[in-house]
């Protein structure tokens, strides 16, 4: 019988593998941020252990940093940076701190970098690693003993997950997205239906897909519970990959190229679980919730707890909706934002940005909107501002920021107020992510700035001709 | 980290599902570089109503949690577990539980234990009935008693043992070390490495 994808992989970074005992299996790269790992390297000082392999791992500032300047105010989270950097220096780890031309979102810069390859494993500590299985890479998130186990190790005892399909048939209409598509997805399946499985997405609508457009989809696989998602990788992904700084070169370009043409799930092998999904019946999507399976067609209306049935799922939806402030059966388009928030390691990359440019090109911000851009990394804001799309943002009255995770989590000073409720490109609208007693409307680039323009929940299709 | 073998406490009911690890432990919490302290920081933003679980006067001393489907969903930050151990809790029961949290709880030796969704709701009506009730998590015979109520969860043989002697997973790899060793020597010449100029 053939092999997944996945199982591919696996089996290609097994160390050790004993009856009983979980496999132990090779990790190529590790990357690091500061929010993860203090606790990690104390434990290794505290064990008189040392990294084993430097080379494989690579560290960036992420979460705490501003997005206005280089100044961190708050103490803690100063401390938070300046403990990931005595770390960096002590165990030889690269790092790209603050201020740095390399520094950006974890997942943004690994891919950015080229480090992130078809047929490797990853892991991060952090849940969105998933995001580098658009390269057909093993990517997962991990806590902090972990990542105190791979500094140690450069491996993992894991216990092979259970694979899943989710095939994606048709094409997406004009208009809508990759974020659509996967929020859509989640709604569908529940916030748990990927729970211990390792997932690939297949299918043409998938292989239509940019990699940017991939990295999105695979980045919210852990919002519905999946380990990791994968896609096999193709012409577009070498593409992507080809003269990328830390991408193979010369010979090692072929070899490298060559493996990666047999990294695609056999026609003959078997999924534990397939799920199917028609592209063309995705509409621009948005949620209503606090968590992001409550979601709904932006044409929708704010669903009814009381047409669901009875139990936990309704409590959950009531729950939300009276944390929300929102009635049943609004419809979504008349939300009013206060806030918009473009970024992220979901949609915080050059394609996201253009996009979202396009639609405010000569438009301008709703009054009363505060809404604000994050690139995703610092070379995607250098790269953004060759192409002119600061001066599109700024002139439409967005905020045009550095780097970083920002109001994604707001561990930054970029919060909103208890109250206030924002459209975000991100990943989460859980309960306080985006501020204490926030309300997060998770949108794609394209809806977030209709969005921005109308001052409520709106598509580009919904703005008048300039 | 400590062994586990058997628990007996009273339970604290938590009557909500998808229970992300931004409810358990929010993000401003995170800054902290220690391991210790964060039981101040469990479910922080629903802890000033008195009628939060945790708050009401029964659930005062519990040390298992039970909770509703889909617990610890979100991010991977493993200070959910740190918090929940340090506010008390040795166990957290729930019919399904996020994987990066039910991985993080298994290496700290907070034991994550999956009940049927009917099997909880039967647990959590009887703590419910009488919060007195004393609560048995028996590792050894993957079991949770309380009262009339017996049921067996599922663990895998390896994982229980290593809880149960309290054993240092780094320290487990490390004894293969040659083996992860030959590994290396035979990966291939293509891989990326994060060196700078490489
Ligand atoms: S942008 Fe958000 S989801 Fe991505 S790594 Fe940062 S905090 Fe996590």
């Amino acid at each position: 019988m053939g092999q997944t994808l996945a199982e591919k992989v696996w089996d290609a970074h097994l160390v050790r593998r004993a009856e009983g005992e979980p496999d132990l299996l090779y990790i190529d790269l590790h990357l690091v941020h500061e929010v993860t790992s203090p606790q990690a390297f104390d434990g290794l000082r505290l064990a008189g252990r040392g990294v084993r392999r430097p080379d494989l791992t690579l560290a960036t500032e992420d979460h705490n940093v501003p997005t206005t300047g280089l100044l961190i105010e708050d103490p803690i989270s100063r401390k938070q940076v300046e403990t990931l950097r005595a770390n960096c220096a002590e165990f030889g780890i690269r790092l790209h701190p603050m201020g740095d031309a390399g520094q950006g979102i974890v997942h943004v810069i690994g891919p950015q970098l080229g480090v992130t390859q078809p047929g490797t494993t990853v892991v991060c500590g952090d849940s969105h690693t998933s995001t580098h299985g658009a390269f057909g890479a093993l990517a997962f998130g991990i806590g902090t003993s972990e990542v105190e186990h791979v500094l140690a190790t450069q491996s993992l005892p894991l216990v092979r997950p259970r694979t899943m399909a989710v095939t994606v048939t048709g094409a997406l209409q004009p208009g809508v997205t990759s974020k659509d598509l996967v929020l859509a997805l989640i709604t569908q399946v529940g916030t748990g239906g990927g729970q211990g499985h390792v997932v690939e997405y297949r299918g043409e609508a998938i292989r239509a897909l940019s990699m940017e457009g991939r990295m999105t989809v695979c980045n919210m696989s852990v919002e519905w519970g999946a380990r990791a998602g994968m896609i096999a990788p193709d012409e577009t992904t070498y593409a992507y990959l080809e003269g990328r700084p830390h991408a193979p070169k010369g010979q090692d370009w072929d070899a490298a190229v060559a493996y990666w043409q047999t990294l695609r799930t056999d026609d003959d092998a078997v999924f534990d679980k397939e799920i199917f999904l028609d592209a063309s019946t995705v509409r621009p999507f948005v949620t209503w919730g606090t968590n992001p399976g409550q979601g709904v067609a932006l044409d929708g209306v704010v669903p009814d707890p009381q047409a669901l049935p009875a139990g936990s799922q309704r409590e959950a939806a009531e729950r939300a909706l009276t944390y929300m402030d929102l009635q049943a059966g609004t419809p979504m388009r008349e939300i009013a934002v206060d806030t918009v928030f473009l970024g992220s390691c979901t949609n915080g990359r050059m394609e996201d940005l253009r996009a979202a440019a396009e639609v405010v090109r000569g438009r301008r911000v709703a009054p009363g909107v505060r809404a604000m851009v994050v690139p995703g990394s610092m070379l995607v804001k250098l790269q953004a501002e060759q192409e002119g799309l600061d001066a599109v943002f700024q002139e439409a009255g967005f905020d045009w920021r550095n780097a970083g995770c920002s109001m994604c989590l707001g561990m930054n000073p970029d919060v909103l107020q208890p109250g206030e409720r924002s459209a975000s490109t991100s990943n989460r609208n859980f309960e306080g992510r985006q501020g204490r007693g926030a309300r997060t409307h998770l949108v794609s680039p394209e809806v977030a700035a209709a969005t921005a323009v109308v001052g409520r929940l709106a598509a580009p299709a919904d703005l008048t001709e300039v | 980290m400590d062994a586990f073998t058997t628990h007996t406490g009273r339970a604290a009911v938590l009557r909500r599902s998808d229970v992300d690890t931004d409810q358990i432990i929010p993000s401003d919490w995170l800054k902290r570089v220690e391991r210790t302290g964060f039981g101040a920081g469990l479910f922080s933003e629903w802890r000033d109503d008195p009628d939060f679980a945790l708050n009401r006067p029964e659930s005062a001393g519990a040390s298992i949690l039970l909770a509703g489907k889909d617990f610890g969903t979100g991010s991977s930050r493993e200070h959910a577990v740190w918090a929940l151990q340090d506010y008390g809790f040795r166990a957290v029961v729930s019919p399904r539980f996020g994987d990066i949290f039910r991985s993080n709880a298994l290496k700290g030796g907070l034991l994550p234990v999956q009940l049927d969704a009917e099997v909880v709701e039967a647990l959590m009506q009887r703590v419910e009935a009488d919060p007195s009730l004393e609560v048995v998590v028996d590792l050894g015979a993957r079991e949770l008693r309380a009262g009339d109520l017996v049921s067996p969860f599922p663990l895998d043989d390896f994982t229980r043992w290593r809880l149960m002697e309290g054993l240092d997973d780094i320290g487990l790899t490390l004894r293969n070390e040659g083996d992860i060793a030959a590994f290396e020597v035979g990966r291939s010449a293509h891989l990326p490495t994060t060196t700078l100029g490489a």
